[in-house]
Protein backbone atom coordinates (compact mmCIF):
# COMPACT_ATOMS: atom_id res chain seq x y z
CA UNK A 1 0.00 0.00 0.00
CA UNK A 2 1.23 3.57 -0.89
CA UNK A 3 1.31 5.44 2.03
CA UNK A 4 -1.68 8.30 2.16
CA UNK A 5 0.33 10.93 4.24
CA UNK A 6 3.16 10.89 2.27
CA UNK A 7 1.45 11.02 -0.89
CA UNK A 8 -1.46 14.23 -1.17
CA UNK A 9 -2.00 13.41 -5.34
CA UNK A 10 -3.95 10.48 -6.63
CA UNK A 11 -5.53 9.61 -9.46
CA UNK A 12 -8.52 8.51 -8.25
CA UNK A 13 -10.22 9.19 -4.72
CA UNK A 14 -12.94 7.18 -3.42
CA UNK A 15 -15.19 8.23 -0.73
CA UNK A 16 -17.10 5.18 0.45
CA UNK A 17 -16.11 1.29 1.65
CA UNK A 18 -19.22 -0.16 0.89
CA UNK A 19 -19.83 -2.81 -2.23
CA UNK A 20 -19.48 0.13 -4.56
CA UNK A 21 -16.55 1.72 -3.52
CA UNK A 22 -14.25 -1.60 -2.48
CA UNK A 23 -15.36 -2.91 -6.33
CA UNK A 24 -14.03 0.97 -7.68
CA UNK A 25 -11.20 0.82 -5.89
CA UNK A 26 -10.00 -2.63 -6.30
CA UNK A 27 -10.37 -2.73 -9.84
CA UNK A 28 -8.48 0.82 -10.28
CA UNK A 29 -5.58 -0.89 -8.18
CA UNK A 30 -5.61 -3.81 -10.70
CA UNK A 31 -5.18 -1.40 -13.50
CA UNK A 32 -2.22 -0.11 -11.87
CA UNK A 33 -3.83 3.25 -10.93
CA UNK A 34 -2.88 4.80 -7.66
CA UNK A 35 -6.38 5.00 -5.91
CA UNK A 36 -7.19 5.92 -2.16
CA UNK A 37 -10.52 5.11 -0.59
CA UNK A 38 -11.65 7.26 2.35
CA UNK A 39 -14.27 5.77 4.67
CA UNK A 40 -16.25 7.33 7.96
CA UNK A 41 -15.84 3.75 9.39
CA UNK A 42 -13.79 1.60 11.34
CA UNK A 43 -13.80 -0.73 9.07
CA UNK A 44 -14.65 -1.54 5.14
CA UNK A 45 -17.51 -2.92 4.44
CA UNK A 46 -19.61 -0.56 4.22
CA UNK A 47 -23.17 -0.33 6.32
CA UNK A 48 -23.88 -3.82 4.03
CA UNK A 49 -21.34 -5.58 5.39
CA UNK A 50 -20.29 -4.34 8.07
CA UNK A 51 -17.61 -5.79 10.96
CA UNK A 52 -17.31 -8.45 7.96
CA UNK A 53 -13.57 -8.74 8.73
CA UNK A 54 -14.12 -10.09 12.12
CA UNK A 55 -16.95 -12.55 11.27
CA UNK A 56 -15.66 -16.01 12.34
CA UNK A 57 -16.86 -18.54 9.48
CA UNK A 58 -20.02 -20.99 10.91
CA UNK A 59 -20.23 -18.56 13.94
CA UNK A 60 -24.05 -17.70 14.99
CA UNK A 61 -23.47 -14.76 13.80
CA UNK A 62 -23.01 -15.62 10.13
CA UNK A 63 -26.15 -18.06 10.80
CA UNK A 64 -28.45 -15.01 11.98
CA UNK A 65 -27.18 -12.82 9.29
CA UNK A 66 -27.24 -15.28 6.29
CA UNK A 67 -25.15 -15.88 2.93
CA UNK A 68 -25.77 -12.07 1.51
CA UNK A 69 -23.77 -10.80 4.15
CA UNK A 70 -20.75 -13.53 4.19
CA UNK A 71 -20.57 -12.72 0.20
CA UNK A 72 -19.26 -9.32 1.36
CA UNK A 73 -16.06 -11.08 2.94
CA UNK A 74 -14.62 -12.02 -0.45
CA UNK A 75 -14.55 -8.57 -1.63
CA UNK A 76 -13.02 -6.91 1.40
CA UNK A 77 -10.61 -9.41 0.93
CA UNK A 78 -9.91 -8.70 -2.80
CA UNK A 79 -9.63 -4.80 -1.87
CA UNK A 80 -6.92 -5.60 1.35
CA UNK A 81 -5.02 -7.69 -1.08
CA UNK A 82 -4.69 -5.15 -3.54
CA UNK A 83 -2.45 -2.06 -4.16
CA UNK A 84 -5.55 0.52 -3.16
CA UNK A 85 -4.70 2.47 -0.20
CA UNK A 86 -6.91 2.93 2.28
CA UNK A 87 -7.74 5.35 5.21
CA UNK A 88 -10.59 4.60 7.47
CA UNK A 89 -12.25 6.68 10.16
CA UNK A 90 -11.61 9.46 8.05
CA UNK A 91 -14.51 12.24 6.98
CA UNK A 92 -15.05 14.13 3.91
CA UNK A 93 -16.09 17.76 4.70
CA UNK A 94 -15.64 20.24 1.14
CA UNK A 95 -14.68 19.54 -2.07
CA UNK A 96 -13.25 22.10 -4.69
CA UNK A 97 -14.22 22.19 -7.98
CA UNK A 98 -10.54 21.46 -8.84
CA UNK A 99 -10.82 18.33 -6.65
CA UNK A 100 -9.00 19.02 -3.76
CA UNK A 101 -11.07 17.30 -1.11
CA UNK A 102 -10.55 18.30 2.39
CA UNK A 103 -10.42 15.20 4.79
CA UNK A 104 -10.57 14.79 9.00
CA UNK A 105 -9.47 12.02 10.92
CA UNK A 106 -9.64 11.96 14.81
CA UNK A 107 -10.02 15.91 14.85
CA UNK A 108 -6.70 16.43 12.32
CA UNK A 109 -7.94 17.86 9.02
CA UNK A 110 -5.65 17.50 5.49
CA UNK A 111 -6.07 18.33 2.27
CA UNK A 112 -5.96 15.76 -0.69
CA UNK A 113 -5.89 16.17 -4.79
CA UNK A 114 -7.64 13.61 -7.28
CA UNK A 115 -7.92 13.93 -10.81
CA UNK A 116 -10.96 11.96 -10.33
CA UNK A 117 -13.32 11.52 -7.85
CA UNK A 118 -15.92 8.81 -7.19
CA UNK A 119 -18.48 9.15 -4.29
CA UNK A 120 -20.01 5.35 -3.42
CA UNK A 121 -21.05 7.20 -0.43
CA UNK A 122 -24.35 4.72 -0.52
CA UNK A 123 -27.67 4.92 1.19
CA UNK A 124 -29.57 5.86 4.72
CA UNK A 125 -32.91 4.87 5.84
CA UNK A 126 -35.69 7.33 4.86
CA UNK A 127 -35.92 9.34 7.72
CA UNK A 128 -39.55 8.18 9.36
CA UNK A 129 -41.28 11.61 11.28
CA UNK A 130 -43.79 10.44 12.95
CA UNK A 131 -44.60 11.41 16.69
CA UNK A 132 -42.12 10.34 19.44
CA UNK A 133 -39.39 9.44 16.71
CA UNK A 134 -37.34 11.19 18.62
CA UNK A 135 -37.40 9.84 22.02
CA UNK A 136 -34.18 7.40 22.71
CA UNK A 137 -34.73 4.11 22.34
CA UNK A 138 -36.57 4.93 19.20
CA UNK A 139 -33.66 3.71 16.42
CA UNK A 140 -33.65 2.97 12.36
CA UNK A 141 -33.88 -1.23 11.86
CA UNK A 142 -30.52 -0.56 10.43
CA UNK A 143 -28.95 0.58 13.18
CA UNK A 144 -30.22 -2.51 15.16
CA UNK A 145 -28.60 -3.98 12.26
CA UNK A 146 -25.51 -2.33 12.51
CA UNK A 147 -25.00 -3.39 16.06
CA UNK A 148 -25.77 -7.19 15.63
CA UNK A 149 -23.46 -7.04 12.53
CA UNK A 150 -20.53 -4.95 14.18
CA UNK A 151 -21.00 -5.74 17.83
CA UNK A 152 -22.67 -9.17 18.15
CA UNK A 153 -25.37 -6.56 20.22
CA UNK A 154 -28.86 -7.42 20.45
CA UNK A 155 -32.07 -6.32 22.16
CA UNK A 156 -32.62 -8.01 25.27
CA UNK A 157 -35.98 -6.15 26.07
CA UNK A 158 -39.37 -5.62 24.27
CA UNK A 159 -38.77 -4.44 20.39
CA UNK A 160 -41.29 -3.58 18.60
CA UNK A 161 -40.11 -3.51 14.79
CA UNK A 162 -42.40 -0.89 12.27
CA UNK A 163 -42.20 -0.59 8.88
CA UNK A 164 -42.27 -2.79 5.28
CA UNK A 165 -39.85 -3.38 2.65
CA UNK A 166 -37.17 -5.75 1.40
CA UNK A 167 -34.78 -4.50 4.50
CA UNK A 168 -37.50 -4.38 7.16
CA UNK A 169 -38.59 -7.68 6.34
CA UNK A 170 -34.94 -9.22 6.71
CA UNK A 171 -33.86 -7.37 9.50
CA UNK A 172 -37.28 -9.27 11.18
CA UNK A 173 -35.58 -12.29 10.73
CA UNK A 174 -32.55 -11.77 11.37
CA UNK A 175 -33.86 -10.36 15.32
CA UNK A 176 -35.87 -13.96 15.19
CA UNK A 177 -32.76 -15.90 14.43
CA UNK A 178 -30.93 -14.15 16.97
CA UNK A 179 -33.64 -14.56 19.52
CA UNK A 180 -34.47 -11.19 19.95
CA UNK A 181 -37.97 -10.49 21.83
CA UNK A 182 -40.13 -8.97 19.33
CA UNK A 183 -43.07 -7.76 20.99
CA UNK A 184 -45.39 -6.85 17.50
CA UNK A 185 -44.37 -6.28 14.06
CA UNK A 186 -46.17 -3.29 12.50
CA UNK A 187 -46.39 -3.72 8.63
CA UNK A 188 -47.01 -0.43 7.17
CA UNK A 189 -47.36 -2.16 3.92
CA UNK A 190 -50.53 -1.74 2.17
CA UNK A 191 -52.00 -4.40 0.39
CA UNK A 192 -53.66 -2.49 -2.62
CA UNK A 193 -49.68 -2.31 -3.83
CA UNK A 194 -49.50 -6.01 -5.26
CA UNK A 195 -51.92 -5.11 -7.63
CA UNK A 196 -50.51 -1.82 -8.66
CA UNK A 197 -47.12 -3.72 -8.63
CA UNK A 198 -47.96 -6.78 -10.72
CA UNK A 199 -47.19 -4.81 -14.36
CA UNK A 200 -43.43 -5.18 -12.85
CA UNK A 201 -43.45 -8.62 -12.55
CA UNK A 202 -42.58 -9.90 -15.62
CA UNK A 203 -39.04 -8.66 -15.40
CA UNK A 204 -38.52 -9.47 -12.05
CA UNK A 205 -38.40 -13.27 -13.25
CA UNK A 206 -35.57 -12.36 -15.58
CA UNK A 207 -32.11 -12.04 -14.81
CA UNK A 208 -31.05 -12.65 -10.65
CA UNK A 209 -34.67 -11.57 -10.28
CA UNK A 210 -36.08 -15.11 -9.22
CA UNK A 211 -33.29 -15.39 -6.61
CA UNK A 212 -34.60 -12.61 -4.91
CA UNK A 213 -37.74 -13.19 -4.98
CA UNK A 214 -37.58 -16.82 -3.53
CA UNK A 215 -35.57 -15.29 -0.92
CA UNK A 216 -38.47 -12.74 -0.05
CA UNK A 217 -41.18 -15.60 0.13
CA UNK A 218 -39.21 -17.44 2.48
CA UNK A 219 -38.62 -14.36 4.68
CA UNK A 220 -42.29 -13.41 4.83
CA UNK A 221 -43.04 -17.07 5.44
CA UNK A 222 -40.76 -17.24 8.37
CA UNK A 223 -42.02 -14.27 9.87
CA UNK A 224 -45.64 -15.55 8.98
CA UNK A 225 -45.04 -18.91 11.11
CA UNK A 226 -42.82 -17.32 13.76
CA UNK A 227 -45.71 -16.50 15.70
CA UNK A 228 -44.33 -13.15 16.37
CA UNK A 229 -47.89 -10.96 16.94
CA UNK A 230 -48.37 -9.05 13.45
CA UNK A 231 -50.62 -6.10 12.82
CA UNK A 232 -50.83 -5.06 9.21
CA UNK A 233 -51.74 -1.80 7.26
CA UNK A 234 -50.30 0.05 10.49
CA UNK A 235 -51.59 3.70 10.74
CA UNK A 236 -51.11 6.57 13.15
CA UNK A 237 -47.62 5.54 14.97
CA UNK A 238 -47.28 7.46 17.85
CA UNK A 239 -44.20 6.69 19.82
CA UNK A 240 -45.21 7.40 23.68
CA UNK A 241 -42.64 7.99 26.48
CA UNK A 242 -41.27 10.73 28.50
CA UNK A 243 -37.37 10.80 28.57
CA UNK A 244 -37.14 7.05 26.45
CA UNK A 245 -39.69 5.40 24.66
CA UNK A 246 -42.06 3.28 26.59
CA UNK A 247 -44.81 2.67 24.37
CA UNK A 248 -46.27 3.08 20.93
CA UNK A 249 -49.58 3.58 19.92
CA UNK A 250 -51.38 2.86 15.87
CA UNK A 251 -54.24 2.02 14.46
CA UNK A 252 -54.47 -1.42 12.37
CA UNK A 253 -57.72 -1.27 10.09
CA UNK A 254 -60.45 -0.05 12.37
CA UNK A 255 -59.07 -0.82 15.56
CA UNK A 256 -56.61 1.10 17.86
CA UNK A 257 -53.74 -1.11 19.52
CA UNK A 258 -51.61 0.69 22.32
CA UNK A 259 -48.62 -1.82 23.30
CA UNK A 260 -45.14 -1.93 25.61
CA UNK A 261 -41.89 -1.34 24.18
CA UNK A 262 -38.59 -1.12 25.45
CA UNK A 263 -36.86 -0.09 21.64
CA UNK A 264 -38.89 0.80 18.38
CA UNK A 265 -36.84 0.40 15.27
CA UNK A 266 -38.30 1.94 12.15
CA UNK A 267 -37.61 1.26 8.76
CA UNK A 268 -39.37 2.94 5.62
CA UNK A 269 -37.11 1.98 2.93
CA UNK A 270 -34.00 3.75 1.78
CA UNK A 271 -32.82 6.67 0.07
CA UNK A 272 -29.52 7.77 -1.74
CA UNK A 273 -27.05 9.72 0.09
CA UNK A 274 -27.04 12.92 -1.65
CA UNK A 275 -25.28 15.49 0.40
CA UNK A 276 -21.92 15.66 -1.12
CA UNK A 277 -23.08 15.84 -5.03
CA UNK A 278 -25.97 18.15 -3.42
CA UNK A 279 -22.90 20.66 -2.45
CA UNK A 280 -20.44 19.87 -5.56
CA UNK A 281 -23.71 21.45 -7.45
CA UNK A 282 -24.01 18.68 -9.51
CA UNK A 283 -27.64 18.10 -11.69
CA UNK A 284 -30.44 15.97 -9.72
CA UNK A 285 -33.16 14.73 -10.36
CA UNK A 286 -37.01 13.84 -8.29
CA UNK A 287 -37.43 9.76 -8.99
CA UNK A 288 -41.31 9.06 -8.93
CA UNK A 289 -40.70 5.32 -8.16
CA UNK A 290 -38.26 5.79 -5.61
CA UNK A 291 -39.53 8.46 -3.88
CA UNK A 292 -36.39 10.55 -3.60
CA UNK A 293 -33.60 12.84 -4.89
CA UNK A 294 -30.42 11.52 -7.01
CA UNK A 295 -27.92 12.87 -9.10
CA UNK A 296 -28.17 12.76 -13.02
CA UNK A 297 -25.31 9.51 -13.92
CA UNK A 298 -24.66 7.94 -17.22
CA UNK A 299 -23.39 4.79 -17.48
CA UNK A 300 -20.05 5.40 -16.15
CA UNK A 301 -21.70 7.04 -13.20
CA UNK A 302 -20.50 10.55 -14.90
CA UNK A 303 -22.09 13.25 -12.81
CA UNK A 304 -22.86 16.64 -14.91
CA UNK A 305 -19.54 17.96 -13.09
CA UNK A 306 -16.61 16.50 -14.83
CA UNK A 307 -14.59 14.30 -12.89
CA UNK A 308 -17.01 13.41 -10.41
CA UNK A 309 -18.46 9.94 -10.48
CA UNK A 310 -21.46 8.47 -8.85
CA UNK A 311 -21.35 4.80 -7.88
CA UNK A 312 -24.42 2.21 -5.90
CA UNK A 313 -26.83 3.93 -3.78
CA UNK A 314 -25.86 7.26 -3.91
CA UNK A 315 -26.97 7.65 -7.28
CA UNK A 316 -30.24 5.76 -7.34
CA UNK A 317 -30.82 2.48 -5.17
CA UNK A 318 -29.72 -0.48 -6.85
CA UNK A 319 -29.16 -2.73 -4.22
CA UNK A 320 -25.53 -4.12 -3.00
CA UNK A 321 -25.01 -6.55 -5.68
CA UNK A 322 -25.99 -3.52 -8.62
CA UNK A 323 -23.99 -1.34 -6.23
CA UNK A 324 -21.25 -3.60 -6.82
CA UNK A 325 -21.15 -3.10 -10.70
CA UNK A 326 -21.61 -0.07 -10.74
CA UNK A 327 -18.06 0.56 -8.89
CA UNK A 328 -16.95 -1.06 -11.49
CA UNK A 329 -18.63 0.60 -14.27
CA UNK A 330 -17.48 4.20 -12.46
CA UNK A 331 -13.60 2.73 -12.48
CA UNK A 332 -13.48 1.74 -16.01
CA UNK A 333 -14.99 5.24 -16.66
CA UNK A 334 -12.34 7.13 -14.78
CA UNK A 335 -9.68 4.72 -15.83
CA UNK A 336 -10.70 6.19 -19.88
CA UNK A 337 -11.05 9.72 -18.47
CA UNK A 338 -7.83 9.53 -16.86
CA UNK A 339 -6.41 8.07 -20.71
CA UNK A 340 -5.27 5.11 -19.12
CA UNK A 341 -7.63 2.82 -21.58
CA UNK A 342 -9.14 3.29 -24.89
CA UNK A 343 -12.99 3.21 -25.71
CA UNK A 344 -12.41 -0.30 -27.09
CA UNK A 345 -10.89 -1.36 -24.45
CA UNK A 346 -12.96 0.17 -22.37
CA UNK A 347 -16.04 -1.55 -23.49
CA UNK A 348 -14.79 -4.71 -22.99
CA UNK A 349 -13.95 -4.63 -19.59
CA UNK A 350 -17.70 -3.18 -18.86
CA UNK A 351 -19.66 -5.89 -20.60
CA UNK A 352 -19.69 -8.29 -17.71
CA UNK A 353 -20.35 -5.31 -15.20
CA UNK A 354 -23.37 -4.13 -17.38
CA UNK A 355 -25.02 -7.17 -17.86
CA UNK A 356 -24.22 -8.42 -13.72
CA UNK A 357 -25.71 -4.80 -13.51
CA UNK A 358 -28.67 -5.69 -15.70
CA UNK A 359 -29.69 -9.03 -13.99
CA UNK A 360 -29.81 -7.45 -10.55
CA UNK A 361 -32.29 -4.50 -11.44
CA UNK A 362 -34.82 -6.74 -12.50
CA UNK A 363 -36.35 -6.84 -9.33
CA UNK A 364 -35.99 -3.64 -8.34
CA UNK A 365 -39.30 -1.96 -10.37
CA UNK A 366 -41.47 -4.42 -8.09
CA UNK A 367 -39.97 -3.65 -4.87
CA UNK A 368 -40.27 -0.05 -5.68
CA UNK A 369 -43.77 -0.57 -6.43
CA UNK A 370 -44.66 -2.78 -3.58
CA UNK A 371 -43.31 -1.16 -1.02
CA UNK A 372 -43.67 3.17 -1.51
CA UNK A 373 -43.05 4.94 1.57
CA UNK A 374 -46.92 6.17 3.06
CA UNK A 375 -48.37 9.49 2.69
CA UNK A 376 -48.29 10.16 6.44
CA UNK A 377 -44.21 9.73 6.21
CA UNK A 378 -43.99 11.89 3.11
CA UNK A 379 -46.16 14.34 4.55
CA UNK A 380 -46.59 14.56 8.02
CA UNK A 381 -48.96 16.32 10.54
CA UNK A 382 -48.33 19.41 11.80
CA UNK A 383 -47.46 18.58 15.11
CA UNK A 384 -44.68 16.22 14.21
CA UNK A 385 -40.69 17.52 14.39
CA UNK A 386 -39.86 16.69 10.86
CA UNK A 387 -36.05 18.70 11.96
CA UNK A 388 -34.56 16.30 15.06
CA UNK A 389 -31.52 19.17 15.54
CA UNK A 390 -33.54 22.07 15.29
CA UNK A 391 -36.70 20.76 16.74
CA UNK A 392 -39.13 22.13 13.81
CA UNK A 393 -42.45 20.82 13.28
CA UNK A 394 -44.52 20.29 9.86
CA UNK A 395 -46.27 22.37 10.40
CA UNK A 396 -44.36 25.17 10.78
CA UNK A 397 -42.46 24.37 7.57
CA UNK A 398 -46.10 23.81 6.05
CA UNK A 399 -47.17 27.56 7.20
CA UNK A 400 -43.97 29.26 5.59
CA UNK A 401 -44.67 26.89 1.93
CA UNK A 402 -48.37 28.22 2.03
CA UNK A 403 -46.93 31.38 2.06
CA UNK A 404 -44.93 30.59 -1.32
CA UNK A 405 -40.85 30.39 0.83
CA UNK A 406 -38.53 27.97 0.06
CA UNK A 407 -35.82 25.64 1.77
CA UNK A 408 -33.66 28.16 2.09
CA UNK A 409 -35.25 31.05 3.42
CA UNK A 410 -37.16 28.19 5.55
CA UNK A 411 -33.44 27.57 6.57
CA UNK A 412 -33.46 31.09 7.74
CA UNK A 413 -37.13 31.31 8.75
CA UNK A 414 -36.77 28.39 10.90
CA UNK A 415 -33.67 26.60 11.53
CA UNK A 416 -34.18 23.75 10.36
CA UNK A 417 -31.55 21.94 8.28
CA UNK A 418 -29.40 24.13 9.92
CA UNK A 419 -28.10 21.83 13.03
CA UNK A 420 -25.27 19.15 13.13
CA UNK A 421 -26.72 16.73 10.58
CA UNK A 422 -27.36 19.55 7.89
CA UNK A 423 -30.19 18.52 6.68
CA UNK A 424 -29.78 14.95 5.99
CA UNK A 425 -32.92 13.87 8.28
CA UNK A 426 -35.08 16.57 6.94
CA UNK A 427 -34.06 17.50 3.45
CA UNK A 428 -36.63 14.99 1.97
CA UNK A 429 -39.15 15.83 4.06
CA UNK A 430 -39.37 19.63 3.66
CA UNK A 431 -39.05 19.18 -0.26
CA UNK A 432 -42.01 16.96 -0.18
CA UNK A 433 -44.26 19.41 1.91
CA UNK A 434 -42.88 22.15 -0.35
CA UNK A 435 -43.67 20.27 -3.45
CA UNK A 436 -47.55 18.58 -1.65
CA UNK A 437 -48.67 22.15 -0.94
CA UNK A 438 -47.59 23.54 -4.32
CA UNK A 439 -49.69 20.64 -5.77
CA UNK A 440 -46.40 19.26 -7.79
CA UNK A 441 -43.68 16.55 -7.37
CA UNK A 442 -40.93 17.79 -5.96
CA UNK A 443 -37.94 19.75 -7.48
CA UNK A 444 -34.76 19.80 -7.37
CA UNK A 445 -34.71 23.21 -6.38
CA UNK A 446 -36.96 22.30 -3.20
CA UNK A 447 -34.15 20.71 -1.42
CA UNK A 448 -31.70 22.45 0.70
CA UNK A 449 -28.60 24.60 -0.70
CA UNK A 450 -25.47 22.61 0.80
CA UNK A 451 -22.64 24.16 1.79
CA UNK A 452 -19.22 22.88 2.90
CA UNK A 453 -18.55 21.41 5.97
CA UNK A 454 -20.24 18.82 4.82
CA UNK A 455 -19.61 17.46 8.39
CA UNK A 456 -19.35 20.16 11.61
CA UNK A 457 -15.33 20.69 11.80
CA UNK A 458 -13.59 22.85 14.54
CA UNK A 459 -11.66 25.89 13.74
CA UNK A 460 -9.11 24.13 15.48
CA UNK A 461 -9.24 21.15 12.96
CA UNK A 462 -9.28 23.56 10.24
CA UNK A 463 -6.04 25.22 11.60
CA UNK A 464 -4.02 21.53 11.07
CA UNK A 465 -4.48 22.63 7.64
CA UNK A 466 -1.84 25.01 8.08
CA UNK A 467 0.63 23.13 10.27
CA UNK A 468 1.02 20.01 7.55
CA UNK A 469 1.54 22.61 4.61
CA UNK B 1 -31.57 -2.99 27.06
CA UNK B 2 -28.74 -4.87 24.77
CA UNK B 3 -27.44 -7.95 25.33
CA UNK B 4 -24.00 -9.92 23.12
CA UNK B 5 -24.75 -12.72 21.17
CA UNK B 6 -23.71 -15.85 23.39
CA UNK B 7 -22.80 -17.99 21.01
CA UNK B 8 -20.63 -15.25 19.62
CA UNK B 9 -18.74 -14.54 22.38
CA UNK B 10 -15.63 -16.51 21.31
CA UNK B 11 -12.14 -16.82 23.11
CA UNK B 12 -10.60 -14.16 20.74
CA UNK B 13 -12.95 -11.98 21.29
CA UNK B 14 -10.59 -9.19 23.12
CA UNK B 15 -12.20 -7.05 25.87
CA UNK B 16 -10.88 -3.05 26.79
CA UNK B 17 -11.65 -1.08 29.16
CA UNK B 18 -12.72 2.74 28.90
CA UNK B 19 -14.62 5.16 30.74
CA UNK B 20 -18.38 6.80 31.22
CA UNK B 21 -18.27 9.64 33.51
CA UNK B 22 -15.49 8.31 35.41
CA UNK B 23 -17.38 5.06 35.45
CA UNK B 24 -15.13 2.27 34.01
CA UNK B 25 -16.91 -0.25 31.84
CA UNK B 26 -15.59 -3.22 29.38
CA UNK B 27 -15.92 -3.25 25.59
CA UNK B 28 -15.64 -5.46 22.92
CA UNK B 29 -12.56 -4.64 20.37
CA UNK B 30 -14.18 -3.33 17.54
CA UNK B 31 -17.21 -1.47 19.33
CA UNK B 32 -17.24 1.78 17.88
CA UNK B 33 -17.80 4.19 21.29
CA UNK B 34 -22.01 4.53 20.30
CA UNK B 35 -22.25 0.37 20.90
CA UNK B 36 -20.14 -0.13 23.60
CA UNK B 37 -22.18 2.93 25.41
CA UNK B 38 -25.33 0.93 24.25
CA UNK B 39 -24.21 -2.09 25.84
CA UNK B 40 -23.67 -0.47 28.77
CA UNK B 41 -27.18 0.44 29.53
CA UNK B 42 -27.08 4.06 28.16
CA UNK B 43 -29.30 5.30 26.24
CA UNK B 44 -29.19 8.78 26.65
CA UNK B 45 -26.48 10.66 24.92
CA UNK B 46 -27.08 13.99 24.85
CA UNK B 47 -29.73 16.09 25.61
CA UNK B 48 -31.33 18.39 22.52
CA UNK B 49 -30.41 21.86 23.10
CA UNK B 50 -33.30 23.54 20.81
CA UNK B 51 -35.72 20.83 22.52
CA UNK B 52 -33.88 20.12 25.94
CA UNK B 53 -34.87 16.70 25.73
CA UNK B 54 -32.66 13.34 25.91
CA UNK B 55 -31.68 12.01 22.85
CA UNK B 56 -29.55 8.95 21.75
CA UNK B 57 -28.10 6.97 18.70
CA UNK B 58 -31.07 6.74 15.57
CA UNK B 59 -29.51 5.57 13.06
CA UNK B 60 -25.95 4.44 14.24
CA UNK B 61 -23.86 5.23 10.82
CA UNK B 62 -22.84 8.75 10.98
CA UNK B 63 -26.17 10.66 9.48
CA UNK B 64 -27.94 11.63 12.55
CA UNK B 65 -25.55 13.22 14.76
CA UNK B 66 -27.85 12.46 17.67
CA UNK B 67 -24.79 10.62 19.24
CA UNK B 68 -22.81 13.16 19.73
CA UNK B 69 -20.96 12.56 22.86
CA UNK B 70 -17.53 14.38 24.52
CA UNK B 71 -14.44 11.87 24.14
CA UNK B 72 -10.94 12.51 25.68
CA UNK B 73 -12.20 15.86 26.10
CA UNK B 74 -13.19 16.96 22.41
CA UNK B 75 -16.87 17.89 22.21
CA UNK B 76 -19.67 16.73 19.77
CA UNK B 77 -17.95 13.58 18.46
CA UNK B 78 -20.23 11.38 16.31
CA UNK B 79 -20.31 7.89 19.10
CA UNK B 80 -21.19 6.07 16.20
CA UNK B 81 -18.21 6.49 13.48
CA UNK B 82 -15.51 6.54 16.84
CA UNK B 83 -13.73 2.73 17.56
CA UNK B 84 -13.64 2.64 20.92
CA UNK B 85 -10.00 2.19 22.55
CA UNK B 86 -8.36 1.20 26.10
CA UNK B 87 -8.65 4.36 28.35
CA UNK B 88 -10.87 6.53 26.75
CA UNK B 89 -12.50 8.89 28.53
CA UNK B 90 -16.33 9.46 27.20
CA UNK B 91 -18.46 11.94 28.83
CA UNK B 92 -22.40 12.18 28.38
CA UNK B 93 -24.90 13.78 30.61
CA UNK B 94 -26.48 12.65 33.50
CA UNK B 95 -29.69 13.18 35.08
CA UNK B 96 -29.16 16.86 33.01
CA UNK B 97 -27.43 19.39 30.84
CA UNK B 98 -24.11 18.46 30.52
CA UNK B 99 -23.02 21.50 28.46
Amino acid sequence: MTDPVTNPHWDVVVIGAGPAGLAAATLLAEQKTSVLLVDEQPEPGGQIYRGIERLQAGSAKAHILGEDYVYGADLVRRFRSSAASYRPETSLWHVTPKLELFVSRGGVAETLQASQLILATGAMERAVPVAGWTLPGVVTAGALQILLKSSGLVADQPVILAGSGPLFYLLATQCLAAGVPIAALLDTAKARHMFGAIGALPRALTGAGPGYLSKGVKLMRALRQSGVPTYRGVEDLQILGENRVSEVQFRSGKRKHRLKAGIVALHEGVVPMVNATRMLGCEHTWDDRQHAFHPVTDTWGATSHAGIRVAGDAAGIVGARGAEHQGGLAAVGALHDLGRIDSARRDRLASAEMRALEAHMTARPLLDRLYPPRAEIKTPGDDIVVCRCENVTAGAVRQLATQGLGPNQMKAALRCGMGPCQGRLCGDTVAQIIADTRGTAPRPSDYYNIRAPLKPVSIGEISTLGERR
Amino acid sequence: MFTRLTQDSAASDQTIEFTVNDRKVVARMGDTVAAALLAAGEMQFRISPSADKPRGPYCMMGVCFECLVTIDGRAGRQACLTAVKSGMQVIIPEGGRND
